[in-house]
């Protein structure tokens, strides 16, 4: 219990100089992310939850207070391979196989050649796409494809997972598929993930954290513990308990527009 | 075979509209020579005369298709395809000199593109004499390539390679630059989260990516290359090449002889950037980047 946070930022700011004047696309964040926690990052557009998970990837660097990443400054923990990141889009090289794909950051990173069949194989295990390594992208579906940009994220295997609206792309039933599995992920490999999303039920389903933010300057308006069982079949999201914390997530978002005009 | 009805139909077209021009081109001369040795010609004696003069101001399709069959195949079954009537060996002596200009101008595109992509100095200093050069005249600038040259004792191909590779340089810079710079901010952000280097950057995403932009590039080049290998065969009044078929043709009033000479390098264009294109279509179905 006395370990240290995965993640931890202090008073956090960041301000873009544009033509039109700054903008402050984070302002006073303060967040500690613990190993093994399943934390979503909720907002409306222009709230800072990408800019935030840019931040840990180093990505975007803070210009005030501070950030650490297993207790390293971002860019060490990058050097480190502390992470892996997976964007919205899946990104896959068209002229790779997905086994190819998978294998860019072994390659990139300098991995001795031997363990590349060993690592790629483990990970195409762990999303489920075991005997799809020599397709090529363009024969796998969309929800396939997300799976397998899953997987090259997972290749090297980093402890933390940063997801920036990994499912955004995808239909609703196939999300859901891919919210269950990525659970399944979470409890087999014990990683501590950061996921940004843009649905409620997705957030509340997925995560042990719900960070609330707003938009304007962006920040941090709530922060939820959730209360679920680790145990999540998809029908948890009729239940009670679930119900109750996505509305104070609703409650949570609607506060931070209190005094906006949208 | 759905595209050949079109095609033929426009072919036809043009043809039928040639042996009007000819018709209408040739006439005062048929008239004059008529009118020496005094007769009256009928409006069909008049048409078959502006199609069979020996030097007509507009040949004939028939006409140059002949000379064309006569100065190639036939000369091929005669056993003689590089002797100097040929426009074989014309043509490759064109030939030689557009492809060596086009690695040389390939290349150098390439070369400058990824310069110009990893540096802000070569961003900003490069590109504007890039745009510059081609705004010279090609026929202003290469005799004096070709005088240039000549004084250090180089003549033949290479002043001629220069000249195509000139203007070959210019189309693969600018299809490099924009193709090396096509990977989007998700797609390098990816590796700068693998802590990737320039190099495995370029290797690996940059210069896959850039693959459309090289071969539309490269199909330009060609053209351009072929251009260039025959101006430089003009202004030194070469004796061998088409161009200098064309000048011989020209200063000789050998009309038929130009307009063989300028299908011929048509022709030979068509097939170049054709055969680009085939090698294009294969190596982008290969890399998924197809259609």
């Amino acid at each position: 219990m006395n370990q240290s946070p995965v993640i931890e930022a202090k008073n956090l700011d960041l301000t873009f100089e544009t033509n039109d004047g700054p903008v402050h696309a984070l302002t006073g964040v303060d967040l500690a992310i613990n190993k093994g926690d399943f934390v979503s990052f909720i907002g409306p557009s222009g709230c800072g939850k990408t800019t935030f998970l840019r931040v840990i990837a180093a990505l975007e660097h803070p210009t005030g207070g501070s950030i650490t990443v297993n207790d390293l400054s971002p860019d060490e923990a990058r050097r480190q391979r502390a992470y892996g990141y997976v964007f919205q889009a899946a990104g896959l090289y068209p002229w790779r196989t997905i086994r190819g794909n998978i294998q860019l950051p072994l390659e990139i990173m300098g991995f001795p050649k031997s363990e590349w069949q060993t690592q790629v194989d483990r990970v195409l295990d762990l999303v489920e796409l075991r005997g799809f390594g020599n397709k090529y992208p363009w024969q796998l579906s969309g929800g396939m494809q997300q799976r397998a940009s899953i997987a090259r994220a997972l290749a090297f295997d980093a402890d933390i997972l940063l997801m920036d609206e990994p499912f955004g792309a995808l239909d609703e039933i196939v999300r859901d598929h891919l919210n269950e599995q990525l659970l399944q992920l979470w409890a087999s490999t014990q990683k501590t993930i950061g996921f940004v999303t843009h649905s409620i039920p997705e957030a509340v389903y997925l995560s042990t954290k719900i960070v609330v933010m707003s938009p304007r300057p962006g920040r941090i308006t709530d922060v939820i513990e959730s209360t679920l069982p680790k145990e999540r079949p998809l029908d948890i999201r009729d239940s009670s308990e679930f119900l109750e914390i996505a509305q104070r997530v609703r409650e949570g978002l609607r506060a931070g527009h209190a005094y906006d005009d949208e | 075979m759905r595209s050949l009805l079109p095609i033929l139909t426009v072919v036809t077209v043009l043809v039928a509209l040639w042996y009007v021009a000819a018709v209408g081109m040739n006439s005062k001369w048929a008239n004059d020579q008529a009118t020496r040795a005094g007769v009256e010609l009928s409006t069909s004696e008049l048409v078959v005369d502006t199609w069979s003069q020996d030097r007509p101001r507009l040949p004939a399709p028939h006409q140059v298709a002949a000379e064309l069959w006569k100065t190639t195949g036939a000369m091929v079954l005669k056993g003689k395809a590089m002797s100097k009537r040929s426009l074989i060996f014309h043509g490759w002596i064109t030939l030689s000199a557009t492809m060596l200009g086009f690695i040389i101008g390939t290349s150098a595109g390439i070369l400058l593109a990824v310069g110009i992509v990893h540096s802000r100095a070569m961003d900003m200093s490069v590109m504007p004499w890039a745009i510059a050069s081609q705004t010279i005249p090609i026929l202003a600038i290469a005799p004096m390539i070709i005088v240039v040259l000549n004084s250090i004792g180089m003549q033949g191909l290479i002043p001629k390679a220069m000249i195509s590779a000139y203007l070959s340089f210019f189309p693969v810079v600018v299809g490099m630059v924009k193709g090396l710079r096509s990977p989007t901010s998700d797609q390098l952000d990816l590796l700068r989260t693998y802590s990737a280097n320039i190099s495995a950057t370029f290797w690996r995403l940059r210069l896959p990516s850039s693959m459309p932009y090289l071969f539309t590039s490269l199909k330009i080049g060609m053209a351009a290359s072929l251009v260039g290998a025959i101006v430089g065969e003009l202004p030194t009044g070469a004796i061998r090449g088409l161009g200098a078929r064309m000048l011989t043709g020209s200063y000789y009033g050998q009309t038929i002889q130009i307009w063989s000479a300028l299908f011929a390098a048509a022709i030979l264009a068509a097939v170049m950037v054709g055969t680009i294109g085939m090698i294009e279509r294969a190596t982008l179905k290969r890399m998924g980047m197809g259609g």
